[in-house]
């Protein structure tokens, strides 16, 4: 399944799963986390800038194939969250073209999604119809997603009163209940307690096996090596490279000059 | 769009082709198709920031059982959907309409009938629906920031749901105002159903200014604290706590500049006396409902695309 980026050759088109192509995402942010026009109005009397662009992502082109499970790996800020966004369409490229086949479903960090100050229940409910699901489905899957998270008697409680690690429990078991033909997810396997991440990863399996595409962005690099076929190395902005999952880990190792440990595989 | 011609024309040319085929309606971008087991997803480069609008429009409208449900909980969290809430909307602005009328009558120094009771009330009621969808709507987006995080959907049914809530909380207020219209020795009238397109304007009005504030507080997050005190100013400078008629012609004119002018004095001169509106202050108030949209409207939608890394 390794296709390089230099030398790769694209699958067909009805096999494609994702098709990105000379993507490139910039967008503007404020130097303030929360920018008030208190603090913009003092900026502008000291003449200071209000805005930075940030060129998150330059050129980039890769092809997945369905049923391939692709990581993205790279170090914090390289573009990898902000790539995900876009096959996500949550941001859409400034330049260039992305292209997804099926329905996605996203983990994109966790506990987002949800607000607190509603309950599980409404907030499985408000999700599902945010990203298109008819509520009829919903109500069909509502108890599955709730056995697997294992959250049956706080459902109708505010997530306020949730810990974090049933935040994570019932974000997760939202995501793999969508029915989802493409699978987006940022850094959130690390969900719940020991046995529930066994079970996150069982049913990762299972997606994969039923030909499932699954985009994983991580830093361990025991899930990228466990779970993917392929993967992308992001640097500042850059695809770095594009290949065997295994071949792209040990490229980055190598690039970050550090030594892989089992906590790698822990983080799963 | 093949493969091919992609690679014939260059990336950027093909691009601009399959935009202007989704823009020309020879394209269903499928991008923005909601079928269930075909999805297809194209994203493009927002055009002068702003996605293809026949399509974003059709989603919209697809999802709307969203800003629905949004609405429905949101009344549900502040507990609006018990007989006391309810009970609490009903009296939250009828005191605050005794507090208005006492007030009145002081500053004037001389009774005002009750008739004017109904008109002041009637007037702040209709005034709330611009008042709660700009108040919830300034922080539907900022209050979303989870779901813009985590999920792809058109942000405009964010401060549609907030529009949503104020017009549920609206309807059950005129039930008051028909008790004390009747109280005060009004009657019935067929120009009372002015009352409903009258009704209409405000809302769409209303909808693009939550859609502007809604986008601005993204920016801004201070402006929620500025925004009652706006309210209220707009509110005094509003045919509320004055008729129209009482207002001098040779300064109607500036006060036509107010949006919500023109609409409160059709309002209450269909409601409270029971005459037809002045088609001119129809007009005006058609053309403020519509520039007011579709300012609101791109403002936001051009916004929405900073809204994911601005949270």
């Amino acid at each position: 399944m390794g296709v390089d980026a230099g030398t790769g050759v694209k699958p067909p088109l009805h096999e494609t799963s994702i098709k990105v192509e000379n993507v490139s995402i910039t967008y503007r942010t404020a130097y303030e986390k929360i920018p008030t026009l208190r603090t913009t109005l003092m900026r502008m009397g000291r003449r200071e800038k209000l805005v930075r662009e940030i060129e998150a992502v330059k050129d980039v082109s890769f092809a997945v194939e369905r049923g391939t499970v692709i990581g993205i790996v790279g170090a914090n800020g390289a573009g990898k969250s902000t790539l995900v966004r876009t096959i996500a369409g949550i941001l859409p490229p400034t330049l260039g073209r992305v292209e997804v086949q099926g329905r996605v479903s996203t983990l994109l960090a966790l506990g987002v999604g949800f607000n607190r100050e509603l309950s599980g229940r409404e907030n499985v409910i408000l999700g599902g119809l945010a990203a298109g699901l008819h509520r009829e489905e919903l109500e069909e899957k509502y108890d599955e997603i709730v056995d697997f998270a294992e959250l049956e008697e706080f459902m109708d409680l505010p997530m306020r009163a949730y810990s974090s690690g049933m935040y994570g429990r019932l974000a997760f078991s939202v995501a793999i209940h969508m029915d989802p033909d493409i699978l987006l997810i940022d850094e959130a396997l690390s969900v719940g307690d020991a046995k529930f991440r066994r079970k996150s990863f069982e049913r990762m399996r299972e997606l994969c096996a039923q030909e499932r595409t699954i985009v994983l962005v991580s830093h361990a690099f025991g899930s990228i090596r466990d779970l993917c076929h392929q993967a992308v190395w992001m640097n500042k902005g850059h695809m770095e490279m594009w290949g065997e999952a295994n071949d792209v880990v040990d490229h980055y190792r190598d690039f970050l000059g550090v030594e892989e440990d089992r906590t790698d595989k822990e983080d799963l | 769009m093949s493969t091919t011609s992609a690679e014939e024309k260059g990336i950027k040319g093909a691009i601009a082709e399959e935009r202007e085929a989704i823009e020309g309606g020879h394209l269903v971008p499928e991008a923005y198709r909601d079928d269930e087991y075909a999805e297809r997803h194209v994203y493009l480069p927002h055009k002068v920031g702003l996605p293809p609008m026949r399509h974003y429009l059709d989603l919209v409208w697809k999802r709307r059982e969203f800003a629905l449900e949004l609405s429905r909980t949101t009344m549900r969290a502040k507990h609006f959907d018990t007989a006391f809430g309810q009970l609490w909307l009903l009296l939250n602005p009828l005191l605050l309409g005794c507090v208005y009328f006492l007030l009145i009558d002081l500053i004037r120094q001389h009774p005002r009938p009750i008739s004017f009771f109904a008109h002041l009330l009637g007037g702040l009621f209709l005034y709330q629906v611009l008042q709660t969808g700009a108040t919830e709507g300034s922080t539907a987006v900022v209050r979303g920031g989870g779901l813009i995080l985590n999920t792809a959907f058109p942000r405009t049914l964010l401060p549609l749901a907030s529009m949503a809530t104020s017009f549920k909380r609206f309807l059950p207020t005129m039930l008051v105002w028909l008790v004390i219209h009747f109280a005060a020795g009004g009657h019935l009238s067929i120009y009372m159903l002015w009352g409903i397109p009258i009704v209409i304007m405000v809302t769409v009005f209303a909808t693009g200014v939550a859609m502007f504030c809604a986008a601005a507080q993204v920016y801004f997050r201070d402006l929620s604290s500025f925004l009652p005190y706006v309210l209220r100013i707009w509110m005094y400078v509003s045919p509320i706590l004055y008729q129209w008629q009482e207002v001098p012609a040779h300064i109607r004119h500036w006060l036509l500049l107010n949006p919500m002018s023109s609409m409160l004095a059709s309002w209450s001169t269909v409601l409270n006396q029971g005459r037809p509106p002045d088609p001119n202050l129809i007009l005006i108030g058609t053309a403020w409902a519509i520039v007011g949209l579709v300012f609101g409207a791109l403002f936001f939608i051009s916004r929405e695309r900073d809204f994911a890394v601005r949270i």
